[in-house]
Parts: structure tokens; sequence; C-alpha cells
């Protein structure tokens, strides 16, 4: 997104992914378009339910295909992943793209060693032999920092501490040196000490390989951590994007500035309050007309003509940077100011 | 594991001692006289007292009880029929032949109803859950769904009959159910026995499809199925390697419970289809008070029971490494 000079390397173009369930079309993703550069990471903020994950999961074809229908288009690589067969994407998965989930526990097999199912990913890819792929499981945990990983091959997750359970998921997720890399809220489970050392992890490791990565988080503080660009996603769309710095020092979007104001700034005075956004996350079985955050945002009346609720905005995007919201552009940084000072008094 | 297995047979050898100690007070707490039902018509108070003797039943409960109890492992001198070879379970009061005798006579056929029928069962109700499972919401789903809630409504004494007035009445495609032993003649074995498993099978079947079915189904939405998936492993090897697995455990456990269940004796099937095994076995000793023969079945069915809940345990720990055995 950023250097226009580089072939994207992973293109999501107007995704639209919706389930049918029993109470009708639930919209998760609608309408959603990012580009990603080799060795380049995106963050994906947004709360629960806001299309996150639901897009990571269609980026690697795990969505249940027979309640799902998919428009749009993924390309990574050159190659169109929403056309491929399951045998082609079975080879992509684990190899050329892999994926770190949230609940290291839950998302280990509990029957199986750690050494088996690092060795598993890499000889269903390479072929190699079951020693080769102890091997290289032993190699992969001591590179992610496991201490003694001629031993800790053969235990099982539950053997395993939080940390490193999320250490041995990253290595079997990189076992295959993957070009691109989803990481669906790896931290989210950790105490933030473990957090810190996970995303250094990551960050040596992309340095190494020239992974691209797709973050997906709630917690703005890891996005500046780790993120180049950002994607702010709400009920399915897109409302925000641009560089960290752009959207973190600059929101552009109400919702944006609505997750910065509630989150406590470790330079700034103690005794700001925090302060949360109203309201819940729309139903995306029947979202709010309009603009789908209106019934939370706090600027919906300086918007003239009922625009908020009577018309979706059209998100605009020059250089890689972009908002979809219904307010003048030359109003926000005053109003937005406006708001961030009140807070302060 | 060892630790595991000496405590565990320790605790059963206790139930078994429990179970067999309560059975024998039980029966004596009916007021019935074995010996009185021995002795006939012309009945006196000496001839009275002799077959007590002989019986060995002229003694307080806890003494015989502890006679009983010895002579498992030592062997007993009966005044009416000599000595007894451990392990002794003493002799029948219906018609005075050693119990230990009669139920190895009667076990191979009850070995025989209950493997026979737990191959076919675990084999279609296993398999036919998979198929549900594989294909939720399908048609296939809904069908094997709909059987089973059929079959486990279904009595074997009522299928049974039904079985045999067609099967072996009319039509004349299964010969009666009847036993011969499998060394003798392992085809008449399997012809004689083939009626009983195969209603058997529908009534378990069931229990099996739906158990199956909805612990794959669980076990499918789990989150290390999908990182199974997100690592390129094929659908199939998700299914059985990875599903299968984590299956399996409930499905042992009933396995286990339904298998002590049939040893101990599967009273109605083996009415149903007149065969001789340890279910009529515990029936006939019950209505003629046969307190031997109904203690000797009553701790083999205990037992059967009891080991099976072992095994059930180890395996489960073999299946799940989360599951530590000390």
């Amino acid at each position: 997104m950023t250097s226009t000079e580089q072939q994207p390397f992973l293109s999501v173009r107007d995704l639209k992914v919706h389930f049918s369930t029993e109470d009708g079309i639930v919209k998760a993703v609608d309408g959603l378009s990012f580009d990603l550069a080799k060795g380049k990471t995106l963050g994906i903020v947004g709360e629960s339910g806001s299309g996150k994950s639901v897009t990571n999961l269609t980026i690697l074809g795990l969505h249940d295909r027979d309640h799902t229908s998919i428009e749009g288009e993924i390309v990574l690589d050159d190659k169109d992943l929403l056309t491929a067969t399951e045998r082609e994407l079975e080879r992509l998965r684990g190899n050329k793209m892999a994926m770190i989930f949230q609940d290291a526990l839950a998302s280990l097999s509990p029957y199986h060693t750690i050494g088996k199912q690092i060795g598993e990913t890499y000889r269903k890819h390479t072929g190699a032999s079951k020693k080769e792929a102890r091997a290289r499981a032993i190699e992969m945990l001591r590179r992610v920092g496991i201490p003694q990983p001629e031993m800790r091959v053969d235990d099982y997750p539950h053997q395993f501490s939080g940390g490193m359970r999320q250490r041995a998921m990253i290595a079997m997720a990189l076992v295959c040196d993957p070009e691109l890399l989803i990481a669906d809220e790896p931290t989210t489970a950790l105490d933030v000490t473990v957090q810190a050392q996970i995303m250094d992890l990551l960050k040596d490791l992309q340095q190494e390989f020239g992974t691209a990565i797709v973050f997906i988080t709630h917690d703005l503080g890891v996005i500046a951590d780790i993120a180049d660009d950002v994607l702010v996603m709400y009920g399915g769309r897109c409302v925000e994007r641009g560089t960290k710095e752009e959207v973190l020092r600059d929101p552009q979007h109400p919702y944006t500035l609505g997750l910065m104001s509630s989150m406590p700034s470790l330079d700034g005075p103690v005794d700001v309050p925090l302060e949360p956004i109203p309201g819940s996350p729309p139903s995306l079985l029947n979202p709010p007309t309009g603009c789908r955050f209106h019934p939370r945002c706090a600027f919906v009346e300086k918007v003239e003509g009922g625009l908020c609720s009577s018309e979706q905005p059209v998100l605009t995007v020059l250089e890689g940077r972009g908002s979809a919201c219904h307010l003048p552009k030359e109003q926000r940084k005053e109003l937005f100011a406006d708001s961030v000072a009140s807070r302060h008094n | 594991m060892f630790r595991f297995l000496v405590r565990r047979v320790f605790g059963a050898l206790v139930i078994l001692l429990i179970i067999s100690a309560i059975t024998f007070w039980l029966f004596y707490a009916v007021p019935r006289d074995p010996a009185m039902m021995s002795c006939g018509k012309n009945c006196t108070p000496e001839n009275l007292e002799q077959i007590r003797k002989n019986l060995g039943i002229d003694e307080s409960i806890v003494m015989q009880y502890w006679h009983w109890l010895s002579g498992i492992f030592a062997g007993r001198d009966y005044a009416g029929y000599g000595n007894c070879e451990a392990p002794c379970l003493g002799y029948s009061f219906a018609n005075n032949q050693p119990v230990y005798g009669t139920i190895m006579d009667r076990l191979p056929l009850t070995l025989s109803l209950a493997f026979g029928a737990a191959i076919f069962f675990l084999i279609i109700g296993i398999g036919a859950g998979m198929l549900a499972a594989s294909k939720q919401g399908k048609f296939l789903d809904k069908f094997a769904s709909s059987v089973s809630l059929l079959g486990s409504s279904l009595q074997i004494y009522f299928v049974g009959y039904i079985a045999m007035f067609f099967l072996v009445g009319e039509l004349g495609i299964l010969s009666q159910p009847s036993y011969t032993p499998l060394t003798d003649d392992p085809a008449a074995w399997v012809s004689g026995l083939l009626l009983p498993w195969l209603v058997l099978s529908i009534i378990f079947t069931a229990n099996y499809t739906r158990m199956t079915r909805s612990q794959m189904v669980e076990q499918l939405s789990e989150d290390y199925v999908r990182t199974a998936r997100a690592k390129g492993l094929s659908k199939r090897n998700v299914f059985f390697r990875f599903a299968w697995r984590g299956a399996m455990g409930p499905i042992v456990t009933i396995f286990g419970v339904d298998l002590g269940v049939l040893i101990g004796g599967a009273i109605i099937t083996e009415t149903t289809f007149s065969l001789q095994g340890i279910g009529r076995l515990a029936i006939e000793s019950v209505f003629k008070s046969d307190l031997p023969m109904l203690l000797g079945v009553t701790v083999l069915a205990a037992g059967a029971i009891v080991i099976f809940n072992i095994v059930v345990d180890a395996v489960y720990a073999l299946i799940d490494p989360r599951i530590r055995l000390a």
C-alpha cells in the first residue's frame, strides 16, 4: 500500500462474504479491499464481529462452503484463491500461506505431540521423512525460543505454558517458510510480557524471511508496535485505512477516534477518563441503514440532511489513505480535536 | 500406568466383595428356606438338619459368607458333596451341580453373543455415525438419524420374534438360533448366532450412530480441527486422524458399559431365542432360590462391568494424553 511500485503480493478486491442462516443472511464482510506487499505488515483492527476473522478464514478457504456465498477477488501472488480448487488450496495452506490462531491451547491438537504437529505440516508439503520432519521441528522450536527443544518436541500441548504454546504455534505456521502469515489475535490470550516477546519474535522472523503478515487485533497498542499499514473494520466494512502513523496520529473516522479514546495513554495526563464507545456492535443480520456506525456516532448531528442514516458513505482512498465518513474533511479535524479536548477537562 | 492398574484392580476386588456380601444378605432377607424346598413332603427335623449340613447352610450368615469367600481361593469341603476345588463357588441348590462348572459351560455362548453382536453394532453404528457427520444436514444424515431413532425405540422381544417369524419361518433365510462352540464348527457357530447378533445390533447400533454423529460434529467444529485444515491437511485426513481421535473417548466409554452388561447376561435376548447363556442361568436361579448359582452369576456380571471399566479408563488414557493415570 505504501510503495506503489511494488506489485501487491496479496490483493483483496471488493470481498463480500455472506452466510445464510436460519434467521437470514449475515453480511459478515461487505465489500472489503486491501493490498499487502511482501515483507510488510497489515494490521486489521475492529471489534468482535466486525468481520476480521471471517476475512482471513476466507483467504485460506476455511469457511463453511455450504452456507457461504462469496463475491469479489482474492489474489495471492497471481493466483486467484476464490476460484482455486480444494486441492490447490491444500497445497498452499501451511506452505505458502499460514495462520496463527488466538487460542493456542484449543488450536493445537491435544492428541498429538508438538513435534508431530509441526513435522506433519513439513512432511505434507515437502515430502520429508519422519526423521527429517522431527529434526526440522526441533530446529523450528529452537528458532522460536523454546528451551531444550530436543526434549520438548515430544511434549503434548497441555504440557506447555501459554506463551510456549503460542511459540509452538508460530513454529508450526512458519515451518514451510510461508510468504503470507495471517495472525488472528495471536497475543490476546497472553500476558503482557509474553505478548511483547511474541511480537518481537514475529518481527524478527519477518525480517529474516520477508514474510507478509496480516495481523488481526482489537488492540491498538499492538498495532502501533507491529503494523506498517492499518485497516479499521466496522460491521464488515473498512471505515478507515492508511499507514500506521497516519491512522494513529490523525484518525479520520469517528470510530477510529472512539477506539483511541477508549484506550489509556501512557504519556498523557493520568486523570483523563477513558471514554467507551456507546452502544454495541451492529447486527450483521440486519445492519443499520446508511453508515453502519451512525447509531453510535457522536457526530451524526453535524452532518446535514440526516445523510448518516440514509446513505452509505463511500470509502475514498488516495494513495492508500482513506476513510468512509459523511463528515466534511475540513470539519473533522476541529470536531475531533474538540472531542479530545473535552475529555481532558 | 502400572500403579493405576494395581490400584484399580484392588478397588475392583473390594467392589466385588461388597456386591457379593449384599447379595448374600439380600438372599437371606427373603423368608424362604432352601433346605425346606429340597426336603420334600415327608420332612422330619432330622432330615432338615442333615440337608442344611449337606448344603453348608447350617451356620450363621457371616460364617457362611466366610466359607463361600474362602472357597473361591482355597476350595472347600462339603458334607454332602465332598471336596470342591478352588475356585469353588459352591453347588447349586436346585440341581446339585457345581456352580463354577455350570457358569463355565454357559459362558462361551454369552461371550459369543456379546462379542459377535459388538462387532456388528460397532462397525454399522460407528460407520453410519461417521457418514452422517460427514454429510451434516444432508439427506444421508437425516436418514441415518431417523433410522437410529427408530432402532433405539425398538425392543428385542419385539424385533426378535418378528425376525424369527419372517427370516427363519416364512423365508427360511436364517437358521433357528442355536449354539455350536466356535472350536467345533465355525460355520455352524456363525449361522446359529447370526439372527441374535443382528437383532441385538439393531438395538445397540442406534446408540452408536447417534453418539458417533454428535461426537464427530462436535469435534469437527473444534479449533484444532480448523488448525489442521489450515496446515494444508486434507479433509479426510483431518476427519479420521483428528476428529475421530477426539470422538473416540465417549464411544469407548459406552462400549465398555454395554459389553459389561451383555456379558453379565443378555437376559431378554437369550430368553427370546431360547439360548442357554448366563442371562438365562441368572433368571432361573432367581426363580429357584438357588443362592450359590445366583451369587456366582452376580459376581461374574459385576466383575465384567468392573473389569471393562478399568479397561475403558486405560484405553481412554491411550487416546487422550491429557488424562494421567496414577
